[in-house]
């Protein structure tokens, strides 16, 4: 056949493109299971850093059994209901309704007393951002908190991922003296908010920061009735 | 015609010159942008070179086995398509296998199809060569284009954060902020001091190989 013919150009680029496709179907089907163990060992590597402890990826999946003690899923009156924490895939959960919405909790046990960690998830500036708080048992006070991003500018937005920035969320308080739910107000630079609910924003970084602070409220707020129960 | 050994004189040529003479990034500059992403520490560095270059060596075979039959009209078309696979299968197994990496990596990956090198070596010498010297061509491209990473990211890893492979190598006590008199050179982490020290790498290389030097 004429290789430079209309016909064999076309036959070519069809054969070509169906064979790599089926071998590119075939690696990415055979990979999944490790892929899939990758993404649970950092989720539980999160879950275990939010309330301050340090893991490799081959002791998280045993500390995590160690330290989490137990996990459910509530409703946003507070009531548990069915379902496994562990799998719950937030961005399904976001788009129903707000009394629809399967809200996981996980409990942890650190230093003899339980901390609650709240997954979060929310939309920066390019793309997802989603993290975990934890909070003392009284459901008030945070211990700690973790933050990750898709793709929020590096140096900038990008700095919620960075120890820097979570550090001061510990200690802050999620209600006010009135028990009002007033979340963390990620402050920019001259915002006035008490200093018990406001940690500092990034500098460069304000779409992020605030679009960090409304996923805080938005999903906090779908605590809230657990939150309030002591 | 005499059958020539698989690593005859003229075949350890094609693994050699592009370690120095004809380096990819020193002497034709191409592959620079990934040269500067990647090299902030040791550890990514050395997984960008062994993933360029299996997926040069791989493309190299494939485009040199395939090259009788493409059509010329669309061959640059081939060479991506064969490229981008290779490279999609690179960043699936990475993301199976060593996932912190592959999270390090992240986009970088996916732009070795952009990598000059990699068509640059398809279109250059895989067309026209058959698969062994063109497997040896892509793995000694590769090895010259990893040889400049590791330089690089060598001097920015030691001198920006003070670590090799992740592993302190300068003395807690030396630093200021432990009573000592040493700091990291934070701009060492910033992609300009890349741009410089590949600079003087090929500034050293010349001085070294006077036949570079451009008349």
């Amino acid at each position: 056949m004429d290789r430079n013919g209309n016909t064999y150009t076309f036959l070519y680029a069809s054969v070509m493109v169906v064979a790599v496709a089926a071998i590119l179907s075939a690696a990415a089907f055979n990979l999944k299971p490790y892929q899939k163990r990758n993404e649970e060992i950092e989720k539980m590597q999160n879950i275990l850093a939010s309330v301050g402890v340090e893991t490799t990826p081959a002791n998280a999946a045993d500390i995590y059994k160690e330290k989490i003690v137990s996990t459910y899923v509530i409703d946003n009156s507070g009531n548990k209901k069915d379902g496994d924490a562990f799998n719950i895939d937030l961005k399904v959960e976001h788009a129903k309704a707000a009394n629809e919405q399967s809200l996981p909790i996980f409990e942890a046990k650190v230093d003899g007393s339980t901390k609650y960690i709240i997954p979060l998830r929310g939309t920066g500036l390019w793309g997802p951002i989603w993290g975990y708080i934890s909070v003392d048992s009284d459901k008030n006070t945070v211990y700690g908190a973790v933050f990750a991003h898709k793709g929020e500018t590096p140096g900038l937005g990008a700095e919620i991922a960075t120890g820097k920035f979570q550090a001061p969320f510990a200690g802050k308080k999620l209600f006010d003296s009135s028990s009002k739910l007033v979340s963390i107000i990620v402050a920019k630079s001259g915002e006035q908010a008490p200093a018990e609910h406001k940690v500092d924003g990034i500098s460069g970084g304000t779409i992020t920061s605030k679009a960090l602070e409304k996923m805080l409220l938005d999903d906090l707020t779908n605590y809230e009735a657990f939150l309030s129960k002591k | 015609m005499a059958k020539e050994g698989l690593f005859s004189k003229k075949n350890q040529k094609l693994l050699s010159t592009p370690l120095n003479g004809n380096n990819p990034v020193t002497v034709q500059v191409l592959g620079i942008c990934s040269a500067l992403a990647v090299t902030v520490q040791l550890k990514p560095a050395v997984v960008m070179t062994l993933s360029v270059m299996a997926v040069l060596a791989f493309a190299n075979v494939i485009i040199s086995l395939l090259r009788n039959t493409i059509p010329s009209r669309i061959r640059i078309i081939v060479q991506l398509v064969v490229v981008a696979a290779l490279v999609i299968l690179v960043d699936q197994i990475l993301k199976a296998f060593v996932y912190d990496v592959s999270k390090q990596l992240s986009v970088f990956v996916g732009l070795i199809i952009t990598n000059c090198i990699i068509m640059g070596r398809l279109e250059a010498f895989a067309l026209g060569n058959k698969p062994w010297p063109a497997f040896l061509d892509g793995v000694g491209n590769a090895a010259g284009y990893g040889l400049v990473l590791i330089i690089v990211s060598f001097f920015r890893e030691l001198l920006g954060s003070g670590s090799l492979w992740g592993y302190k190598v300068i003395p807690e006590s030396w630093y200021v902020a432990n009573g000592g008199f040493y700091e990291n050179n934070g701009m060492m982490i910033l992609p300009p001091m890349a741009l410089i020290t590949v600079g003087a790498i090929i500034w050293f290389q010349r001085w070294k190989n006077r036949d570079l030097i451009e008349k």
